[in-house]
């Protein structure tokens, strides 16, 4: 094994544009080096952006680093470049089974074994999930899209979050602080009903965030600052006031996007100095 | 379609622009500089649209009709089309320079997004 690496890495260095990433990644994967499989991953995926296999050679990585949010994101962008791609299909099923969706679970795997019906680890994963839910009679459930983050906003708790934004217009509904992993730290949101929607948006925040900073990464124009949108019902901007926390600001679709930007400047200082307090 | 996409590198500091299918996220038109990979944009388009997209739909503002990515060395600005879901929706996007015109730009984008459906 360790032959075989010194030789794919031979191989990658010669030719770098080469697809023999893949077979290195995988390869540092199955030994357990991680870190070296997830750089392999990164800088091959930079070179091929539009490659399926390599969507998923980095959501396998990051799989077995327990970061199933990202995984999820990478598996499911394989997918839209390649809707039969078995292993994008069969890692989703793992990480919906994973948080109890099973429903979703079995619809990928059906998906995996309508392109490949001869594959035998397919019907393994479909046993293992009719096992899986056999010992667990009601698992709990969670929205798909940002599985981690859900159960880590059940389990986690928010810190004083009335205090960030005092005095801030709309620090009650329209503001919203939180950490990297989809935690709340500050803030509140609520819907066009009153309904508190502070949990869920706070959930998907996280995979905004990986795919902006991923997004400018790739495409050259350097670290993102901003990430300002026009809803048909009301207007947001992103921001991140430190490195690990993100700030979201929600208005109403009157406010034109110049001025919720200033808004999002003040509440990022205000953010800023907080968690400088806080940490 | 290249008329449209024509308008909108007519604008100062953008460096080009592309039709891009939301449901693949491939290119769909394209007029961009040397030295822009236009299937990296149209996938990455296409991926963070659909994040920002459940995101918004959770916050209870509806779907996107402009967004505009900032980062230090440039910018992405993009308006979704033909329709709220990602069948047949398309993205027309525009990648620009820091100092663009954002307001412009956006003109040019709905128009054209506009014009394409």
């Amino acid at each position: 094994m360790a032959d075989d690496i010194r030789a794919l890495s031979a191989q990658l260095a010669q030719d770098p544009q080469s697809l023999v990433f893949l077979r290195l990644g995988e390869a540092l994967r199955r030994k357990g080096q991680l870190d070296a499989a997830l750089r392999v991953a990164t800088i091959g995926l930079e070179r091929h952006p539009h490659l399926a296999d390599a969507h998923d050679l980095y959501a396998r990585v990051l799989t077995d680093k327990h970061d199933y949010e990202r995984a999820f994101d990478e598996w499911d962008m394989a997918v839209r470049i390649a809707p039969k791609h078995t292993g994008a299909l069969k890692g989703l099923a793992f990480l919906y089974f994973k948080v109890g969706d099973l429903t979703q679970a079995e619809a990928h795997l059906e998906a995996a074994r309508k392109v490949e019906p001869d594959d035998p680890t397919i019907e393994q994963a479909f046993e293992m999930m009719r096992g899986g839910a056999r010992r667990s009679a009601s698992p709990p459930p969670a929205p798909a899209p940002a599985p981690p983050a859900v159960a880590q906003v059940a389990g986690g708790g928010a810190l004083d979050e009335a205090r960030v934004f005092a005095g801030l217009d709309g620090a009650n509904e329209g503001l919203l602080l939180v950490d990297g992993a989809g935690r709340v730290l500050g803030g509140a949101l609520r819907d066009g009903g009153g309904g508190d929607v502070t949990d869920t948006v706070a959930a998907y925040l996280a995979g905004v965030s990986q795919e902006a900073a991923r997004t400018a990464k790739l495409l050259g124009l350097g670290a993102w600052n901003g990430l300002s949108a026009e809803g048909q019902h009301g207007n947001v901007h992103l921001a991140h006031p430190t490195s690990d926390a993100l700030l979201l600001v929600v208005r109403e679709r009157g406010m034109p996007l110049g001025r919720l930007s200033i808004l999002a400047q003040r509440a990022t200082a205000m953010a800023r100095r907080w968690l400088e307090k806080e940490t | 379609m290249n008329k449209t996409l024509d308008l909108i590198t007519r604008v100062r500091g953008v460096r080009g622009a592309m039709i891009v299918s939301v449901e693949d996220g491939l290119v769909i038109a394209e007029q961009l500089m040397e030295g822009i990979k236009g299937s990296a944009v149209a996938a990455l388009a296409a991926s963070l649209a659909g994040k920002l997209r459940r995101a918004m739909e959770a916050a209870g503002t509806g779907t996107s009709v402009f967004w505009h990515l900032q980062a230090e060395q440039g910018a992405l600005l993009v308006v979704p089309g033909g329709g709220t879901n990602t069948e047949g929706g398309i993205l027309v996007v525009a990648v620009a320079e820091p100092d663009v015109n954002i307001g412009l730009v956006r003109l040019e984008l709905l128009r054209a997004a506009e014009a394409v459906i």
